[in-house]
């Protein structure tokens, strides 16, 4: 099976995510707690992340977390993305406040 | 005082995408699909509901809750309560009989916690799903998933809930079943009833508007709730906490979330209320009692993850 490295600077964490796994997904099944859970499903806001490096694809997502703006500078929500090479994020500075 | 608000009809729900949330809403819950419009909205009931529907779901490019409708007693209820939320000094506006489809004229006003609520007397009357109105059999065959019961209230977060007590109570006539208080008196949650439920509609204090916490859907037994927690795990679905209860209202609970993250509760049990009953109070320092009964704490998710 393919996987990929995901690495978080902000907290020094690393994980594998399986093909056509979530970010979130894979960080939850590895018992890291380096990204906030909300709701998983790309509504909350919640697990925003930024993406300094890597490709992935994106699940539809809330327009209010992540306006067109948000999503070219690779802010994005880790439940919905699906990396296709090794990543390397960092934890969003409003992370833990996106949904307050 | 009673002013002829019977009951929650109808909540419009926003998705990300429509199939994932039918699909969700029908064969983990097990509600209904009644009907589409051509605005592509689906329109859902839970099977004890006598009227057509009670979950409109409209995709959107972020999810949430457009609004939540009253059913009132009769028109005559209808066009007094405009009358009245006009000199309470809302604005209340018009949606014309079919705007969803099979159900009367609406009227629409938003209250101060930024939120907005629907009034309306007439809906398609259906009856129970899969059993008659004579000698009626117990349940009917084929229902899928949860076999949700009926679609019970809604929890919304927002800012002036003294203004939205006073629309409820005194315009509409709900009462107030339970509420929690913080050590300077400032009522933070607000649980109101139009009913003997310990409520029909609930606020919680944010300050930011609008906010959407969870739609409700009643279940008959604790067996019931657990048997949901199977399905949720069976299904992969996204849970937030329980099996627990609730010290507020006590109920027994689940809570999960549909695909695009609106979070959703199926629960049984819960007290009684009259309106010659005093409210019940839990203060703010025991909130994590009063949320999450058995763990007493509470967890950050609960508070803060909203669409």
């Amino acid at each position: 099976m393919v996987a990929y490295q995901v690495y978080n600077r902000t907290t020094g964490d690393r994980f594998s995510c399986e093909e056509g796994q979530s970010v979130l997904k894979a960080m939850e099944s590895k018992g890291y707690k380096c990204v906030p859970v909300g709701c998983r499903g790309g509504g909350c806001g919640f697990c925003m992340i930024k993406v300094i490096s890597g490709s992935y694809e994106c699940g539809k997502m809330s327009k209010r977390h992540c306006p067109p703006e948000a999503l070219e500078n690779g802010e994005v929500l880790a439940c919905r993305i699906y990396p296709t090479k090794d990543l390397v994020i960092e934890c969003h500075s409003e992370a833990g406040n996106a949904a307050d | 005082m009673r002013k002829g608000v019977m009951r929650p009809g109808h909540v419009q729900v926003r998705v990300l995408d429509i199939d994932e949330a039918v699909q969700h809403y029908t064969e983990l819950l097990g509600m209904i699909e009644t009907d589409r419009d051509d605005q592509g909205r689906v329109y859902l009931k839970a099977w004890t509901e006598v009227d057509k529907f009670s979950l409109v779901l409209r995709e959107a490019d972020e999810p949430g809750c457009d609004f939540m409708g009253f059913k009132v007693l009769d028109e005559a209820a209808l066009n007094q309560l405009e009358k009245d939320l006009v000199a309470h000094g809302l604005e209340v506006e018009q949606l014309p009989e079919g705007e969803l489809k099979d159900c009367g004229r609406r009227i629409r006003f938003t209250v101060a916690s930024g939120h907005a609520f629907e009034l309306y007397a007439d809906k398609t009357y259906t009856g129970k799903w899969g059993v008659s109105d004579v000698n009626p059999e117990a349940w009917p065959r084929g229902l899928k998933g949860m076999k949700a019961v009926r679609f019970d209230h809604c929890l919304f977060y927002g800012p002036n809930l003294a203004a939205v007590y006073d629309v409820f109570v005194n315009v509409l006539g709900f009462h107030l079943a339970e509420q929690v208080i913080d050590p300077e008196g400032t009522r933070i949650a607000q649980f109101l009833t139009a009913s003997m439920k310990e409520h029909d509609i609930a606020f919680i204090h944010s300050d930011k508007p609008g906010q959407f916490h969870h739609a409700s859907f009643f279940l008959e037994t604790w067996e019931d709730v657990l048997r949901a927690a199977d399905l949720i795990s069976m299904t992969d679905t996204s849970i937030d906490i329980g099996p627990t209860r609730h010290g507020l209202t006590h109920g027994k609970t689940i809570y999960f979330f549909d695909p695009s993250g609106n979070r959703n509760e199926v629960f049984c049990g819960g007290d009684y209320t009259y309106p010659d009953h005093k409210p019940i109070t839990w203060k703010a320092e025991d909130l994590g009692k009063a949320i999450f009964y058995h763990d007493r704490v509470l967890n950050e998710r609960f508070l803060t993850v909203l669409t």
